[in-house]
């Protein structure tokens, strides 16, 4: 078996007084796709920046296998080195297509910031790359050079992907990334995010109340409830066969998932 | 695959019972000391009335559902270990649903926008065959079981539930696993495609791989059992509630 990708152990997150996230201990292996499920303020949104160490943790650690280091303590890296994992080997699809695309310049320039974060600089070899990952995400070449601004939300969503899919992350932080979008373009995004995590082998942690999404998406599923994880395992036993009682409520509240 | 008559599967001691912390911690007992072995070639029929804990036990061999006690020891194919399903990490489970234990459930679940003979060719591409010899191999099986080609480049969430069962069928055989587990794949089925269906069983038998299997109706039972467990309901509470988690 291959050495995991992310290990944390004993993680915490506090707002002051109040709980965040805390006690938490997980392995994410190279290729995973695991989700974190749990109602609004349970913990799931605090878990996710924590994970992505866009919050401080206030106890415990987070190790990622870099590329040229090996697992290494995130807490030990500077600013810089930071910066540089987010934009290269890590991606993050926030909910709001706000929060994770620049709405004003255009859908090429979008996707080609990032390529020129990891040291491309040929112009033509950009836009080419570009125009190949708006097909990829099934957005007609001919937008190339529209803002976002202009798009669908189903769309914009999509753009998100091919932003964060250009540089070839091996790991991607996803918070709800359907929960803005209509049902009739959810199955599209579910698909196409599904056959993209296949086939680039990513490993990716998603945030979302839907439990359908993650039986459709994700092997593995946690559960969270106050903060903590309640219950974990392969995403069809735990919404099969939950033994928490928060668990059995979650899946006996929803219609059929 | 397996030489012949080497244990692919021994089930020891295996118990589930079911607390629904919802009704107040009830406790459903629906298993209770299950032992059994299976062997390479064998084909084994569970038997019981409805609600005797078949469908369940078919599930804790899959790891969908966690035994409450017991061992389930099944032989990995990549590595020829044997690994104890309820005491492995998700990951090997998962890495053992690729290429040691197929199941096919009483309903298909349908993926949206993924077509039939590629939802087919799936399981075989995940062991590693090539995209065009998986679809080849998946439209050879559509084809044996009858569903008329037209259906093969749509998804399934229109079909009848016969033509759904049918592509649950073939997704379950495409891919040569040591261990298969059916649940009742006939029920849907005309005459000549349970005919059908007998067949691959009995086919995927002489090649060396075991069964475990559920089957609605007394042809198929006699057609392909090797061997086969009695289950009775543990009480009828325990039966309603197995039926209730089933549906």
């Amino acid at each position: 078996m291959s050495r995991p990708l992310l290990q944390v152990r004993g993680l915490a997150k506090r707002y002051g007084a109040r709980i965040g996230c805390e006690g938490i201990d997980l392995d994410l292996y190279p290729g995973e796709v695991l989700c974190i499920a749990g109602e609004s303020g349970s913990g799931k949104s605090t878990l996710l920046n924590t994970l992505a160490f866009q919050l401080q943790p206030d106890e415990g650690q987070i190790q990622y296998d870099l590329k040229d280091r090996g697992l290494t303590d995130l807490g030990t890296l500077t600013q810089a080195q930071l910066r540089e994992l987010w934009r290269t080997d890590w991606g993050f699809v926030r909910q709001n297509p706000r929060d994770g695309l620049r709405m004003q310049v255009s859908a090429g320039a979008n996707i080609g910031e990032r390529l020129m974060a990891v040291g491309a600089r040929h112009y033509g070899d950009i836009r080419g790359a570009a125009a190949d990952w708006l097909a990829r995400v099934e957005i007609p070449e001919e937008r190339l050079d529209d803002a976002p601004k202009s798009f669908s939300g189903g769309m914009q969503q999509r753009l998100q992907i091919a932003r964060n899919l250009v540089s070839r992350p091996r790991l991607v932080f996803m918070d709800e990334p359907t929960a803005g979008l209509d049902v009739s373009v959810q199955a599209r995004f579910l698909d196409l995010l599904r056959g993209l995590a296949a086939e680039l082998d990513l490993a990716v942690i998603l945030v979302t109340h839907d439990l359908a999404v993650a039986r459709l998406l994700a092997q593995r599923l946690i559960v969270m409830r106050h903060g903590r994880i309640v219950e974990t395992g392969l995403t069809d036993q735990v919404l099969d066969d939950p033994q928490h009682p928060y668990t059995q409520l979650l899946v006996s509240s929803v219609l059929a998932a | 695959m397996q030489t012949h008559k080497q244990p692919v599967l021994e089930v020891r001691g295996l118990s589930k019972t079911f607390t629904l912390h919802q009704q107040g911690g009830l406790e459903l007992p629906v298993l209770s000391a299950v032992s059994f072995e299976v062997r390479a070639g064998d084909c084994l029929v569970l038997d019981g009335p409805s609600g005797a804990g078949k469908s369940s036990l078919l599930r804790c061999l899959y790891g969908n559902y966690l035994a409450s006690s017991g061992e389930i020891l099944l032989r990995a194919a990549d590595s020829d270990e044997i690994l104890d399903l309820c005491r492995i990490s998700p990951q090997r489970l998962t890495a053992l649903r690729r290429d040691t234990v197929g199941y096919v459930s009483q309903f298909l679940r349908v993926i949206p926008r993924v077509s039939s003979q590629a939802l087919v060719a799936e399981p075989l591409q995940a062991l590693g065959a090539g995209r065009e010899e998986a679809m080849q191999r998946a439209a050879e099986l559509l084809a044996r079981l009858n569903l008329p080609e037209r259906l093969w480049g749509l998804p399934p969430a229109t079909f009848s539930g016969g033509e759904q069962q049918r592509v649950n069928i073939a997704r379950g055989f495409i891919a040569p696993k040591p261990l298969l587990l059916l649940d009742e794949p006939t029920a849907s089925l005309d005459a000549a495609n349970r005919a059908v269906v007998i067949a691959l069983i009995r086919e995927a038998c002489a090649a060396g791989q075991a069964v475990v299997g559920i089957f609605h109706d007394a042809e198929v039972r006699e057609a392909v059992a090797t061997q086969r467990l009695p289950l009775q309901a543990l009480s009828s509470a325990a039966s309603q509630a197995e039926m209730a988690m089933a549906a």
